[in-house]
């Protein structure tokens, strides 16, 4: 099957993106693993048959977030870019996060999944945009709400004080 | 269809979430931590589609996905705003060094 190929290539590029973000010591070459790992994720949502969510992920994580980490770690690193990225505590954490896992994991293989086989993908476009203008219109607005104050928090936030 | 069934995707959420989890536990550098979470909220919308996707093809869990990568976005600009903030009081945007309330 080559659906089935085209996953475990995609998978492949996420874990093993996701690995450099999580284990290089350079805060520049994670922010450059992450962009992988999301390139991996819009293929997926590709793969899903949500081309229009695939585009949004190419646009507003890899344009627009990964963009701005980038300058957030241009503009910290004035010292040293290599300095305080060592890890803390790395046998409490791969406990917890190994606990973690193995419960998702078995979760997902033991659950009965009430799963339909999904037909052949269709164009979303038009569903998502009548959903948003319809069932959807109330928590749409508050979005927009929610982002025009993160713009000014994040003006205020980072803007240099004035003594005065 | 075939092999590629909806378990598929959820363990590879599964292993997304643990590496962003592990990155946030383990991190020091207040990026590096922004950047797992960033991997915990891809591995969520990962989520939300498959169950759109092996659902009859409804669209609420592509709009779920939609609010939370704007949720995400939101989220980046003030973390990292906070981040900067600590940069200019603290010389460091290391966690552990920043333990003081006042400037």
């Amino acid at each position: 099957m080559t659906l089935t190929a085209v996953f475990y290539f995609l998978a492949a590029i996420t874990v093993a993106s996701g690995l450099g973000v999580v284990f290089t010591t350079n805060v520049v070459h994670s922010a450059l693993a992450l962009m992988g790992t999301l390139l991996g994720v819009a293929g997926m949502f590709v793969l899903l048959g949500a081309d229009f969510l695939g585009v949004i992920q190419l646009l507003v994580y890899v344009g627009g977030i990964l963009v701005l980490t980038l300058f957030a770690v241009m503009l910290t690193s004035r010292v040293d870019v290599r300095v305080s990225n060592r890890a803390v505590g790395r046998v409490p954490a791969a406990v917890v996060t190994l606990v973690v896992f193995t419960a998702m994991t078995r979760a997902i293989t033991t659950a009965t999944w009430v799963a339909t086989a999904p037909g052949a993908p269709k164009p979303t476009v038009y569903g998502i945009g009548s959903a948003f203008l319809g069932s959807y219109v109330l928590p749409f607005e508050i979005a927009s709400l929610v982002l025009l104050v993160a713009l000014i928090g994040a003006v205020v936030v980072s803007r240099k004080e004035v003594k005065g | 269809m075939d092999a590629l069934s909806l378990q598929h995707f959820l363990v590879l959420g599964a292993i997304l979430f643990c590496l962003g989890l592990f990155c946030v536990l383990t991190r020091r550098n207040a990026i590096g931590i922004l950047m797992g979470i960033e991997l915990v909220l891809n591995s969520a919308n990962l989520n939300y589609v498959a169950f759109a996707r092996y659902n009859g093809g409804a669209y609420d869990g592509q709009i779920f996905a939609i609010f939370v990568i704007m949720l995400a976005a939101a989220e980046a600009a003030i973390g990292l705003a906070i981040v900067l903030g600590i940069y200019q009081g603290f010389e460091t945007i290391d966690v552990e060094a920043t333990d003081r309330l006042r400037g």
